[in-house]
């Protein structure tokens, strides 16, 4: 049992959750995840952490509403309550000095690379950051990640912003922007860190995806997250959720994401686009 | 004859050894696939006190040597005759601390049962019934009074896992005086007994009540607290005076062959978590849902296995069948339940092992390869060896497959916990007689240790750390080390 400390919605459809759970923000390092149960009776599901503070006792998600579940939590106010609340869970990001690091968000994962980008910045990397939405009025968090970055560069499919289209341009952009990346780190919806994967294996580039299966246990018990890396069966929860984007079975992934969309389970909450991925 | 058994004369000069067992009191095939309520309705008072009647009170009683934990099991089966329930649960009570739950899924015809005296001409003992009759007795006499509690001796101990060995073990250890803090990754408690076996087999009401129990102890139990993650071992050790892991089998196993990763192909831990913890057989009154399934294959022939295929049919499946690669002769689960499964309208499909699971166009399941076996020379495991027969290759439609071989112990505390010895299978490697781990003041036992087990060999194991955990803890605060 957590309590809420605040959830309010940042951009239409895109909800903060910060809630009072001292142990797990003791815890907690850069591409960890929670599971959560928005009310009694309710699904697990998964967000990605976007911020925590240890002195405070807080933890930090940003999520997408889309189903039932996360409908439950985006109805939530500060003094609520969230019956479950377990975590950190998943495998954290490796930090290291790779030299300049590209980080790529899109929805819910604009908040997720913060911490990330944090820890890169002080582990002494040349950090970039991308990130991507429908439109500028769905951007956020682009001040805070400036602070953790040399330079954000932003791509909207309208053009009301940035770059106008999808990370089909990355290739491009990367050119114009001058940027080289040693490693990108993509944290998104599915389609967006498969499309970055396909557009930077002719580049030779190691490309890091943040994978976002549906999830029960989150401990390795159940299995539903397996995934296809290198022609290895990989639990997500355990053995990830970060893996070689160059080495996903995207297609095989997609197809089990898809498994419950008609019950609008697991309601695809750490998705990011409209559409169903 | 049942009236001179009634009578106590059973033993006695003249009277007639009983050897027929009374049968169990169970719904009926046809209306409790429609259910997901318990199947086996338990003895009444007249049943049990009959059956405990025909208990001949050996000596040297064979049954308790059978028994993981030793349970004086002549002397409470006295008390039943007697009809002195509340003597008889407390008796069963000093060695057990879950009469319920063993009651109902002990392997008791491998244990107790096995070794019973009138099973050599007849049929033994129905000593788990019986186990079964005192603990839902008990409970139906209202809450259940906690023993007193000695004075706290001052010392923690952390329980990590709050299935069967942790049960176990937070309750000695509360008995003894210690405070006892026990760790739940998951929303609810019990471990394999809430998230595992299905409503049907082992109500949930049964666990809570056990778990209401040990609590009841004073020990304090902290859910959705997922040790190796929210703290480490490490972390723990720095806080408590010891730490006893119990964290079950986690990894589940699949049959490494193609197709596995479709949609509609299940673990039985999936199958099996979304039914009983998450409640998806009510769904949509709860979140989470559970595909309608209208054939469904389960691999494998263990009481996983057997839960599997009957929660299938229960979720409405039209047709159920086990796929199992060796004979019925063969089959681990207990008799009664691939009995039960059978009754129910489970198809068993002997000698028969799935090679290719096939989808459609949209990565759903539709069809399984099998190849049919015949049985060869003995292996390993003693039991016969199965051999594909060449070209004998068929395909069953199905849209659903729930894999029920097993499972490895689960990795979280062994990746997360330096120095922590672990065997080639992912088990935490323990000294037997002890439960000690490679690490200082760090016991474990259950499933973690040896691998999807019983729920006894889970307690026994419990037993044996509680008991080395005191020793150790009594020994060091009276002495200089602390």
């Amino acid at each position: 049992m957590v309590e809420v400390v605040e959830r309010r919605m940042i951009v239409p459809n895109l909800h903060l959750l910060t809630v009072q759970a001292p142990e797990v923000a003791e815890s907690a390092r850069p591409g960890n995840f929670v599971i959560l149960r928005p009310g009694e009776g309710g699904e697990r599901i998964p967000l990605t952490l976007a911020d925590w503070d240890a002195d405070a006792g807080t933890v930090t998600s940003v999520f997408v509403q889309v189903g039932a579940s996360t409908a439950k939590l985006a109805r939530l106010k500060p003094g609520g309550q969230i019956p479950s609340y377990a975590g950190p869970l998943g495998r954290e990001t490796e930090i290291e000095r790779f030299g300049t690091v590209l980080l790529i968000g899109g929805c819910y994962g604009i908040g997720s690379i913060y911490p990330i980008a944090a820890d890169l910045t002080a582990a002494g990397n040349r950090v970039f950051v991308l990130i991507e939405a429908r439109s500028s009025y769905l951007l956020y968090w682009e001040d805070r990640l400036r602070t953790v970055s040399e330079r954000v560069t932003v791509i909207t499919r309208d053009g009301s912003r940035g770059y106008k289209g999808h990370v089909t341009r990355l290739a491009e952009i990367l050119t114009l922007e001058g940027i080289r990346p040693d490693r990108i780190i993509v944290y998104g919806c599915t389609y967006q860190m498969m499309e970055v994967s396909r557009q930077t294996r002719p580049l030779g580039i190691k490309t890091i995806v943040s994978m976002n299966p549906i999830m029960i246990d989150g401990t390795g018990m159940c299995g539903v997250c397996r995934l296809t890396v290198a022609g290895e069966r990989k639990f997500a929860c355990v053995d990830g959720p970060e893996f070689d984007g160059h080495e996903v079975d995207w297609e095989e992934f997609l197809a089990r994401r898809e498994s419950y969309g008609p019950e609008e389970v697991q309601p695809l909450h750490r998705s990011g686009c409209a559409s169903r991925f | 004859m049942r009236l001179s058994i009634l009578s106590g004369q059973v033993g006695g000069v003249g009277s007639k050894i009983d050897y027929d067992r009374r049968p169990m009191p169970k719904q009926e095939p046809f209306e409790r696939v429609r259910n997901f309520d318990e199947v086996a309705l338990g003895y009444t008072v007249d049943l049990a006190r009959e059956e405990a009647s025909r208990c001949l009170a050996c000596k040297k009683p064979a049954c308790t040597a059978g028994c993981p934990v030793g349970i004086d099991i002549p002397a409470f089966i006295n008390c039943i005759s007697e009809g002195d329930f509340a003597a008889g649960i407390r008796k069963l009570k000093e060695t057990n601390a879950l009469p319920a739950v063993c009651g109902r899924v002990c392997p008791q015809e491998e244990q107790c049962e096995k070794t019973c005296v009138l099973g050599k001409k007849g049929d033994p003992v129905a000593i788990g019934r019986l186990e079964r009759f005192l603990a839902d007795w008990e409970a139906a006499q209202g809450p259940i009074e906690p023993p007193p509690l000695p004075a706290s001796n001052g010392m923690r101990v952390a329980v990590v896992g709050s299935g069967p060995a942790g049960i176990t073990v937070a309750a000695d250890l509360a008995l003894l005086g210690y405070s006892v803090t026990m760790f739940e990754a998951l929303h609810e408690a019990g471990g394999v007994l809430t998230y595992g076996i299905p409503e049907f087999r082992l109500p949930k009401a049964i666990v809570s009540r056990e778990v209401d129990y040990v609590k009841s102890l004073g020990v304090e139990l902290r859910l959705d607290y997922v040790v190796g993650k929210t703290r480490t071992i490490d972390a723990l050790l720095t806080s408590f005076d010891a730490v006893f892991v119990a964290a079950g089998a986690g990894l589940p196993w699949f049959l490494e062959i193609p197709g596995e990763n479709l949609n509609g192909v299940y673990s039985a831990n999936e199958y099996l978590t979304r039914c009983n913890l998450m409640n998806g057989f009510l769904f949509p009154a709860y979140d989470t849902p559970l595909k309608r399934a209208s054939r469904v294959a389960v691999f494998g022939g263990g009481n996983v296995a057997m839960d599997s295929a009957r929660t299938a049919l229960r979720l409405g499946a039209d047709e159920v069948h086990i796929v199992y690669r060796r004979s019925r002769e063969e089959l681990p689960a207990r008799a009664e339940e691939s009995e039960n499964a059978e009754e129910e309208g489970v198809i068993f499909d002997f000698l028969t092992l799935p090679v290719r699971l096939i989808g459609d166009e949209r990565g759903w399941l539709c069809e399984i390869e099998c190849r049919r076996m015949e049985l060869g020379e003995p292996d390993a495991s003693g039991r016969r060896r199965p051999i594909e027969i060449p070209g004998s290759e068929l395909r069953l439609r199905m849209d659903a497959s729930v894999c029920a071989i097993g499972n490895s112990p689960n990795p979280l505390i062994p990746m997360t916990t330096p120095g922590l010895d672990v065997g080639k299978k992912g088990n935490i490697v323990v000294d037997e007689a002890t439960g000690r781990t490679s690490r200082e003041r760090l016991w474990a036992g259950g499933d973690v240790v040896t691998g999807a087990a019983t729920v006894i060999s889970a307690m026994g194991a419990g037993r044996t750390a509680a008991h080395s955990i005191h020793e150790t803890l009594s020994g060091r605060h009276g002495g200089a080390e602390r």
